[in-house]
């Protein structure tokens, strides 16, 4: 183990592994944003329930607040490492370019685009912060109210979250920095999927195909997923 | 009748490592389309020998594909517009009549510029030296089948094997990482009996020379494996990693 982050491929290490990671919170955060559009797609009297009663359990859960702190280190681990690897990247590089340019054929565009695309998913986070986490969370002051709302059988009280979900996707300029947010992110993630394992070492010329078709397919889900939530609360709620 | 073709060169012109470069134009008439790139190249030097200026330097030596001494990035790819062929592979009937070609060497921080088209690859030589090989005692050679190789695993070794060390695949890299070149050498001797038994310590071994030397990390772009005249499939490169990490885990 020892000097294993000195490595170039224990830093790579720490990149793949956090990224994972942060998959995995993407599907929870999706699963989540579900609730906006599920209780009226399921036909419930009330909108907005559904999503309340989410926000409450993620505000209140125990589990919660000890995995958001980990969320964090993986998030800082993510970008910070991606600036370090990058900039050991371009002085290997050295400084003089190809006047003939890049003509390889075959290359992904977000394989060779990951720090452009991470920086656009960056600065989508900065406002998504701001917009939704610093307002939920109390940091700034926003007028919801409180609501009542089923939560595992019984009635609980809490902020009107979805108020503030459904009053903020009302500026369609902000729906379509959401979509752009998304679309870098499905980008970011069809290269980064699979590149992850690749990375771990698990690939071979079987499970190269495999990885690359699962990433897209979760690409597809999570980008597109979170664009038409966007999309949905503009144009049908 | 013998087709010939008229085209402009933009070459790589550097007198020494530590001077500054220029491109410079040469023009060249009645090239054969059969000639090799090479011999193109040939004809430019005495063009330039009998105008009394100083001949291109570039590498080359078996001028038939396999001993990875010739280099060359062509017109934005390493070993020219061809797939799978070195340079000296390369035929002038891949470019058009009229056309420029611009012709410039490997460039990344670990493979300096020595003159003109020339870089040092000695890196490539220095990561071999770190662990690239099998610890052979002397003795009474064994019957080769006493030890049996399944013939995947044979196959594979061989495709990994045939890795020249031509250094294409960190000419491509945006990242100046040198991983498939590394991934290639460690995995054809891991994969056999007789080099397993070094692979944990080879595997740390040729990875610190190759971070010690400045070339870069790899993100799975996957240029090098497309631009590599032996196909050389991404898939060594999380063998090493697999390698590398698992004779980390157990330190």
């Amino acid at each position: 183990m020892s000097n294993l982050l000195t490595a170039s491929i224990g830093r790579k290490l720490l990149m793949s592994v956090s990224g994972l990671f942060l998959i995995l919170f993407l599907f929870v955060h999706l699963t989540l944003n579900s609730f906006l559009l599920l209780d009226k797609v399921l036909g419930f009297k009330e909108v907005g329930q559904m999503f309340n009663a989410g926000v409450h359990f993620m505000g209140t859960n125990p589990l919660i607040k000890v995995i958001e702190p980990m969320l964090a280190l993986g998030f800082l681990i993510h970008i910070i490492y991606s600036v370090i690897l990058t900039v050991q990247n371009m002085k290997a590089r050295g400084p003089q370019s190809y006047a003939s340019g890049n003509k390889t054929s075959d290359v992904e565009f977000a394989s060779q685009n990951m720090l452009v695309l991470g920086i656009v998913i960056f600065s989508f986070l900065a406002v998504h912060i701001m917009n939704f986490y610093m307002r939920m969370k109390g940091f700034i002051t926003w007028e919801a109210g409180e609501v009542e709302f089923p939560f595992f059988g019984s009635m609980a009280k809490g902020e009107n979250a979805y108020a503030l979900v459904h009053e903020t996707f009302k500026v369609l300029p902000i729906v379509l920095l959401y979509i752009v947010g998304s679309v870098a992110l499905a980008f970011h993630l069809s290269h980064g999927f699979w590149s992850s394992f690749q990375t771990i070492g698990w690939n071979n010329s079987k499970w190269m195909p495999r990885l690359k078709c699962l990433s897209n397919i979760l690409a597809i889900i999570l980008g597109g997923g979170f664009s038409v939530i966007a999309l949905a609360q503009y144009l049908f709620f | 009748m013998e087709k010939t073709i008229n085209i402009t060169l933009k070459v790589w012109r550097q007198n020494g490592p530590k001077e500054k470069g220029r491109f410079e134009t040469y023009k060249l008439d009645k090239v054969s389309i059969d000639s090799s790139f090479l011999e193109m190249l040939d004809m430019v030097n005495e063009q330039l020998i009998n105008e009394y200026k100083e001949p291109v330097a570039f590498d080359h030596d078996c001028r038939e594909g396999i001993c990875g001494m010739c280099s060359l990035y062509i017109n934005g790819r390493p070993h020219g517009p061809d797939d799978d062929v070195t340079t000296c592979q390369l035929h002038m009937r891949k470019f058009k009549d009229g056309q420029t070609i611009t012709i410039e060497p490997w460039r990344s921080a670990a493979f300096p510029v020595i003159k003109d088209l020339i870089v040092d690859r000695r890196a490539f030589d220095k990561i071999i030296a770190a662990g690239g090989y099998v610890s052979v005692n002397t003795g009474g050679v064994p019957d080769a089948n006493s030890i049996a190789i399944p013939k995947v695993d044979a196959d594979e070794a061989m495709d990994s094997a045939s890795c020249i060390g031509c250094g294409a695949c960190v000419a491509a890299c945006k990242n100046g990482s040198a991983m498939l070149f590394v991934s290639a050498k460690v995995s054809h001797l891991a994969m056999l009996p007789q080099g397993r038994v070094e692979g944990a310590r080879r595997a740390k071994a040729m990875v610190a020379k190759m971070d010690e030397l400045g070339f870069g990390n790899c993100t799975n772009t996957g240029a090098c494996e497309v631009e590599c005249p032996k196909n050389i499939s991404l898939s060594n490169i999380a063998r090493l990693n697999r390698e590398f990490l698992s004779a980390k885990f157990q330190d």
